[in-house]
């Protein structure tokens, strides 16, 4: 990794007067390399936006530092931070076409004409919006209005691209080319990029690491896979992932050379001592209560496991989601085959116990990933 | 293709025609009055058929007022110059004032904007009379009685709430990410103020202009207290048409006329004007 980009240290926001407002961001710092993808994925209202406000500058951090290439901006007028951006709501210019649009953002950089075509008519091709270059914002979709909008953000040559929901509106499919390709571009211009998101699958494609925010705290900053693997706690293990990650409360027992994680409805999930690592069989034996996750891809049918009922069957065309009671909740799995079970059918399921998360009961903590410590 | 019967179509012509007839026939009356002598006007019952005569408009063009009992002097083209002189320039000092006024309290959330804002309304509420005593006074001691700086400092009453709050509203209608959209592309914000959001709130500042500018130009009770004859916009200065010999209402049409043809026009013009920036970013411009 090079020199960092980006770093936030310690930014708090309130909106209203400081500690008595909404404390919409917590002491957030982060730090971003050059060249890096960034997705803040998050729940509406979890600091997100207002943490990508925050670095463009049309809000005021309460408390903190920002530095933009080892540069403090967090006092400086946005026109200053050498930032673009694309918004949610697409802000396009109404009096200008989409051509103009997006040349207007080149304005300031005073380039000759011919090069301004040029970089316009590729970044046109990149969204597939060259046929509508000539019309005005109002005339044209939410679709393409957002795409001239990333666009106008994309075309500048700035130390930092931020994208606020950049492909919201666009069509599944297109969503999906248009994620490859514009991964490609940044990479290849190794430009750095934060972008807003609350699609989780938009944030795994894109991103090189993703920050996972809610209530204003950043809960994990890690790369996909790691926020897949280990959860940092509760929060990133439900939130990210589809379908979610089950998790049940459990009472840990220790009898007859076993390690028992006792379920509601007076279900037991057993497992020999030497199934976990001597540290996280330490962890578990020193507590009453923990919660436990697992995801639904881990969750396996088989004769021995424990009871449950099936209570919705979907087969998705590529995979099945099997929903059943279990243990006074409910239990989600995943088959890649077409599994024909009625509803109220009794199964048996089991889990191994390398796919077990464990997490503290009061904190929400992650406290082991299978067979490692968290 | 709308579906409408011919009898629908025939009684919503007739509706039509009552409400213009209704909401014309004043004006027309005047028209014609305009082109007749205190005679022909009087005459019971009234005929519609009468002799054009061009006098009356001879008459407050010249300055010259004959009537029974001798020539008058009277000032309505003076009267008319000084009603655009006072309505022009105070729109114009309401404009320059109330439009950066308005786009700070529709931007920027201070300490008190919405009682400042509210305040400004206010002046709109009280009846004119109630603070013209108290102005008259102050006006006299300052020296600010019988000019023009004075009067349009008074107009300011009628012209610039008025901006303020319309204007207000067109500028908080302009999402502020298009601003902010601007100002990250390296534009300071009073570029941003000057080439996004003035061109966006166009027909609203050009409506609040023309609504001022006709409040402005029918203002009678302050002109009438804090100018004299030779300040005095025409709503004042038709009432020397009332001579000892009579009320002139041959000569008062004309006025009238005269008076009415700057707004209209000025509407006329500006409601085209007004129909096409309405219709934001859907014209080239």
């Amino acid at each position: 990794m090079s020199a960092s980009a980006i770093t936030l240290s310690g930014v708090d926001k309130f909106y209203g007067p400081i500690d008595r407002g909404v404390h919409a961001v917590k002491n957030l710092t982060m730090e971003i390399a050059k060249g890096e993808i960034v997705a803040l994925l998050g729940s509406s209202g979890c600091g997100k936006t207002s943490t990508l406000r925050m670095i463009a500058g049309f809000e005021e951090i309460s408390r903190g530092a920002i530095s933009v290439g080892g540069r403090k901006v967090h006092t400086l007028a946005p026109v200053k931070r050498n930032v673009a951006m694309a918004f949610e709501g697409y802000s396009l210019y109404p009096p200008l076409t989409v051509r103009e649009n997006m040349a207007f953002a080149l304005k300031a950089a005073r380039l000759p004409k011919s090069e301004v075509d040029a970089k316009v008519a590729s970044i046109a091709k990149l969204l597939e919006i060259e046929d509508i270059l000539e019309r005005y914002p109002s005339f044209i979709s939410g679709g393409q209005q957002q795409r001239a909008s990333l666009g106008r953000a994309l075309i500048r040559n700035a130390d930092l691209h931020l994208l606020d929901e950049p492909m919201g509106q666009l069509e599944p499919q297109l969503r999906a080319v248009l994620r490859g390709r514009i991964k490609h571009f940044i990479k290849e211009r190794g430009l750095t990029a934060i972008l807003v998101t609350h699609d989780q699958t938009e944030a795994n494609a894109l991103a090189d690491r993703i920050a996972v925010m809610e209530g204003g705290v950043l809960q994990q900053f890690d790369t996909p896979d790691m926020i897949k693997q280990r959860p940092a706690n509760l929060f990133t293990g439900t939130f990210v992932g589809e379908p979610p990650m089950n998790v049940f409360e459990a009472y840990v027992g220790n009898a007859a050379g076993k390690i028992s994680l006792r379920l509601p409805d007076g279900l037991s999930l057993d497992y020999d001592h030497d199934a976990f690592s001597a540290p996280v069989r330490d962890q578990l034996l020193n507590r009453e209560r923990v919660v436990i996750g697992v995801r639904p891809y881990a969750v396996r049918r088989s004769k021995e496991g424990v009871p449950a009922t099936v209570s919705a069957n979907q087969w998705l065309g590529d995979q099945t989601h099997i929903a059943a009671d279990f243990a006074g909740g409910s239990l989600v799995l995943v088959e890649h085959d077409r599994t024909r079970l009625e509803l109220g059918a009794p199964i048996n399921v089991s889990i191994d116990p390398k796919n077990l998360h464990v997490f503290d009961q009061a904190s929400g903590n992650a406290i082991s990933h299978g067979m490692e410590l968290a | 293709m709308e579906h409408t019967s011919l009898l629908e179509r025939i009684l919503r012509g007739i509706a039509l025609t009552l409400v213009v007839i209704f909401f014309m026939f004043p004006i027309v009356w005047i028209f014609m009055m305009s082109f007749q002598t205190n005679e022909t006007i009087l005459r019971i019952p009234p005929q519609l058929v009468f002799e054009p005569t061009l006098a009356n408009y001879t008459a407050l063009i010249t300055g010259k007022l004959t009537t029974v009992s001798g020539t008058l002097d009277i000032a309505f083209m003076r009267n008319l110059w000084n009603s655009v002189f006072l309505s022009v320039t105070s729109v114009a000092v309401a404009l320059l004032l109330g439009v950066p006024a308005a786009y700070a309290f529709a931007r920027h959330k201070f300490r008190g904007s919405e009682d400042i804002a509210f305040t400004l309304l206010s002046f709109r509420f009280a009846p004119a009379l109630l603070v013209l005593l108290p102005l008259t006074l102050y006006f006299q001691k300052l020296g600010l009685a019988n000019t023009y700086f004075g009067l349009i400092w008074v107009y300011q009453l009628i012209c610039l709430p008025l901006i303020l709050w319309i204007v207000r509203g067109y500028f908080e209608d302009i999402p502020a990410d298009i601003e902010y959209a601007y100002r990250i592309g390296g534009h300071s914000w009073f570029a941003t103020f000057r080439k996004i959001a003035l061109p966006l709130a166009g027909p609203g500042i050009a409506a609040a202009g023309l609504l001022a500018f006709i409040f402005a130009w029918n203002n009678f009770v302050f002109a009438l207290v804090l100018a004299s004859a030779d300040k005095q916009p025409v709503t004042v200065g038709a009432l020397a048409f009332i001579t000892s010999s009579g009320i002139q209402y041959g000569q008062i049409s004309a006025a009238i006329v005269l008076s009415i043809t700057p707004t209209l026009a000025l509407a006329l013009y500006a409601q085209r004007y007004l129909v096409e920036g309405l219709s934001l970013g859907a014209v080239k411009g």
